[in-house]
């Protein structure tokens, strides 16, 4: 459910960036460990674009895995969920990857002369 | 004209070898290559390859060439400021701000307008109050004498920054208080969005599963503590305290856990020596 507020924020930043000018493709960059859906950020995009210049854009979702690093042995640790268990035990993991949560670029139509 | 590197697209060049007879088109072959010079002397010579080259078409060319344009900008960053100004408001006049999560029903209020009555006449504690629908919590926090404004989210499942930021607006607590923001009923939502506090206490009580906090790890991930409520029901629900601690540090292994319960009073001592732990000006007087 709070996808469709946090697309609102996708299209209000993109159109704000795009400064009038048609929006072809957005690129999102989505953490595995994030509490989001893609699907569900797929559903409300078109509906959150409609009448702005962001409508018709193709949206792109880079998914992240989840990756920490544990804080006892240094070793690197892949995760599923927000949480984990090290081979060496321990649960105390930094998690470097997988929470992000960001527009990574967009495309917008540039005139030909 | 192409404008990217300023070649006729369509003169179609050709070159021939009169010797072999072979013509090779330009626009089929990589395009015109030319040369640089690098700082350190190094010649590189390219081309720049460009499909479109067999269109004359300019629109369809302006597609092709969208113009990429590099944000890395966080979804969140909007909410993120907001709470960062909250914070540094609340820090400003030496306020503790806790943001008070869980699923519906777990007894915050009861626990919250216990607190208060607690801890009422050591230190002002200010309330926000956000449910979807109602102002009945902040009626209930209100029959304590305590100061409270109701944030109804309507559709909304959880409370942002900038609704906060209003309410304190309404609110204002003074120097040296307490702000318990009470959040929506909800372990999904809250989790993502930073109010400015300056830790979440998630509650928990014995009448749901013990395995919450690995149901729901962001949240339980996000929070600085953790307090199990409603333990005078323990010797008749299935709730096992240990393994739900286990859960609990297996998401948040530096999670504070309180065990209490609103009713009886059982454990609040060591609940209320937390927050006086972060309320100097209270620290002296429990």
């Amino acid at each position: 459910m709070h996808e469709l507020g946090i697309t609102q924020n996708i299209v209000a930043i993109v159109a704000e960036n795009a400064k009038g000018t048609k929006v072809q493709r957005v690129t999102l960059e989505i953490g595995k460990l994030t509490a989001i859906m893609p699907d569900a950020i797929r559903f409300c995009f078109d509906v959150c674009c409609q009448g702005t210049i962001v409508e018709g854009a193709e949206l792109e979702i880079i998914e992240i895995p989840g990756l920490a690093i544990c804080r006892r042995c240094g070793g690197k640790v892949p995760l599923e969920q927000p949480f984990g268990i090290c081979g060496c035990g321990n649960t105390d993991l930094e998690i470097i990857a997988g929470e992000e949560l960001k527009i990574k670029e967009m495309e917008i139509e540039e005139l030909c002369v | 004209m192409c404008v990217t590197c300023g070649c006729s697209d369509d003169a179609e060049t050709k070159i021939t070898n009169p010797e072999t007879g072979e013509v090779v088109a330009m626009n089929s072959n990589g395009h015109h290559t030319h040369t640089h010079t690098l700082a350190d002397g190094t010649v590189i010579t390219h081309s720049h390859n460009h499909e479109h080259h067999a269109d004359s078409n300019a629109h369809i060319h302006a597609k092709m060439h969208g113009n990429t344009i590099t944000l890395e900008e966080k979804i969140l960053a909007k909410n993120d400021l907001i709470a960062a100004q909250n914070r540094g408001w609340f820090k400003g006049r030496d306020i503790l701000a806790l943001n008070l999560v869980s699923s519906p029903g777990s007894g915050k209020t009861t626990l919250l307008t216990r607190t208060i009555n607690d801890l009422k006449d050591k230190c002002p504690i200010y309330v926000i109050e956000g449910d979807q629908e109602t102002s009945n919590d902040a009626q209930k926090i209100q029959e304590t004498g305590c100061k409270v404004v109701q944030i109804n989210t309507g559709t909304g499942c959880h409370l942002e920054a900038a609704m906060v930021e209003r309410g304190l607006q309404q609110l204002n607590p003074p120097l040296n208080s307490i702000v318990m923001i009470e959040n929506v009923g909800n372990l999904v939502c809250p989790a993502l969005f930073d109010l400015g506090e300056k830790a979440k206490v998630a509650i928990l009580s014995v009448t749901e599963g013990e395995d919450k906090p690995i149901k729901y790890p962001h949240m339980f991930r996000a929070s600085e503590v953790m307090i199990i409520t409603k333990i005078d029901l323990l010797p008749y629900v299935q709730f096992d305290v240990n393994r739900c601690i286990e859960y609990a540090k297996q998401v948040n292994p530096k999670m504070q856990i309180f065990q209490v319960s609103a009713t009886t009073g059982v454990g609040l001592e060591s609940w209320y020596e937390w927050i006086a732990a972060n309320v100097p000006s209270l620290a002296v007087q429990i």
